[in-house]
């Protein structure tokens, strides 16, 4: 596991191992924002940053304090602090240095906080004992993968209102299976790296 | 008003196929009937506990720092359901991996909460809770058996489709099987119900 180089491990998290596509994290506002394209950028955006920088924090934390003081069992709600407490900060920080940033991507981040991938991924990196580079690596790639998975999506259902779909099927129905097919896709990519 | 609140969480409202809450757990732990109704298990004991206490502490909680009561509540049972878990069912325990610590996560729990417990007294907000947690386990149970019955041909680890005559169809144990299962699940509520799904709501 630890012999992985974090740029291998970047390409891993988007393609062969995408948080969305193969550990089903993150459903909830990938279906409620992928009908636009540019909410699905902005959204992919926003999970990508508060990804990179959780993960990397809760590795800090994790390692120097929970091990330390045998506190392993409070990693659940530590984690979960740390995600709220760190999406409540960057809202403040943007709000204060970046208005324009903060209108293309406010309302986003308050639905960040309930965004399972973020924790997922913290819990992963806790499961497959990565090292800091590779645990801020990881973040990164999966941010990333998470990131292409909604805007193809948007994209493609941008295209699907021009589609004749079966009464039963649309809205959420047909979303699911063209994300399997989606993931379909994406499994050919399989193989070239292994994590597990 | 009792039996109105366990047939709004088992079916008429139910969590996943009709509210669209909480598929993350749904489609990931599916590959197998089994770790299906664990999982269904353990959101059943969290939700019916954390929605009895939320609703307990409902007068005594400030409204503006609710949230974080329930995440608070929620997590403690998580990590008790968890803790179980690891102490007597090692294996299940490492088959579900974070999946049992991301019901913390889980909308439906702190959907419930807070669109429940926040309001009605505490019998009844532990039935509601238990109603939704039952939804959901009945929705992974459905999906489990026929993701392994046509993933692998077995029930519960048995084989019953003879392995003759039956090629087991691998892509449903994996990833796209399980979208393809819940959205053809979907569907068939929708068609069931009669009724034009609605759009979702953010």
């Amino acid at each position: 596991m630890s012999e992985l180089s974090p740029l291998v491990l970047i390409l891993a998290a988007i393609f062969t191992n995408n948080i969305l596509l193969s550990n089903f994290l993150g459903m909830c506002s990938f279906l409620a924002c992928s009908r636009q394209l540019e909410t699905a950028v902005g959204l992919g955006a926003a999970v990508t940053f508060v990804m990179t920088c959780t993960t990397a924090i809760n590795y800090l934390i994790y390692h120097n304090l929970l091990v330390p003081s045998r506190l392993e069992h409070l990693t659940f709600v530590v984690f979960i602090a740390v995600i709220a407490a760190f999406v409540q900060f960057v809202e403040m920080f943007i709000d204060r240095f970046s208005p324009r940033l903060y209108h293309a991507l406010g309302i986003f981040l308050p639905l960040i906080t309930v965004n399972c991938a973020i924790l997922g991924v913290s819990l992963f990196m806790v499961i497959r004992k990565y090292t800091f580079a590779q645990s801020a690596a990881f973040g990164l790639g999966a941010g990333a993968g998470w990131a292409l998975a909604i805007v193809l999506m948007a994209g493609l259902r941008q295209k699907m209102n021009y589609s004749n779909v079966p009464a039963p099927f649309q809205g959420v129905a047909i979303t699911m299976v063209v994300t399997g097919v989606m993931a379909l896709a994406f499994m050919g990519f399989a193989g070239m790296v292994t994590i597990q | 008003m009792c039996s109105r609140t366990l047939k709004d969480g088992l079916w008429s409202n139910n969590p996943i196929a009709l509210q669209i809450l909480g598929i993350c757990s749904a489609l990931a732990v599916t590959n197998r009937l089994e770790n299906s109704l664990v999982m269904g298990a353990a959101l059943v004991f969290v939700t019916t506990l954390s929605n009895l206490f939320v609703s307990i502490l409902r007068k005594a909680t400030p409204h503006r720092i609710r949230m974080m009561a329930e995440v608070a509540i929620i997590a403690t049972f998580v990590i008790v359901f968890d803790q179980l878990l690891k102490a007597f069912y090692w294996d299940m325990s490492k088959a579900l991996g974070p999946y049992v610590a991301l019901i913390i996560t889980n909308c439906i729990v702190m959907g419930r909460a807070e669109a429940f417990a926040l309001q009605n007294p505490p019998v009844l907000s532990a039935l509601d809770g238990m109603a939704n947690g039952l939804g959901y386990a009945f929705i992974l149970a459905v999906i489990g058996f026929f993701r392994e019955l046509i993933g692998s041909g077995s029930v519960f680890g048995r084989q019953v489709l003879l392995s003759q005559w039956y090629t087991p169809n691998q892509i449903m144990i994996l990833a796209p099987g399980a979208f393809f299962a819940l959205g053809f699940l979907i569907a068939l509520f929708n068609t069931l119900r009669g009724r034009q799904p609605q759009e979702l709501k953010p």
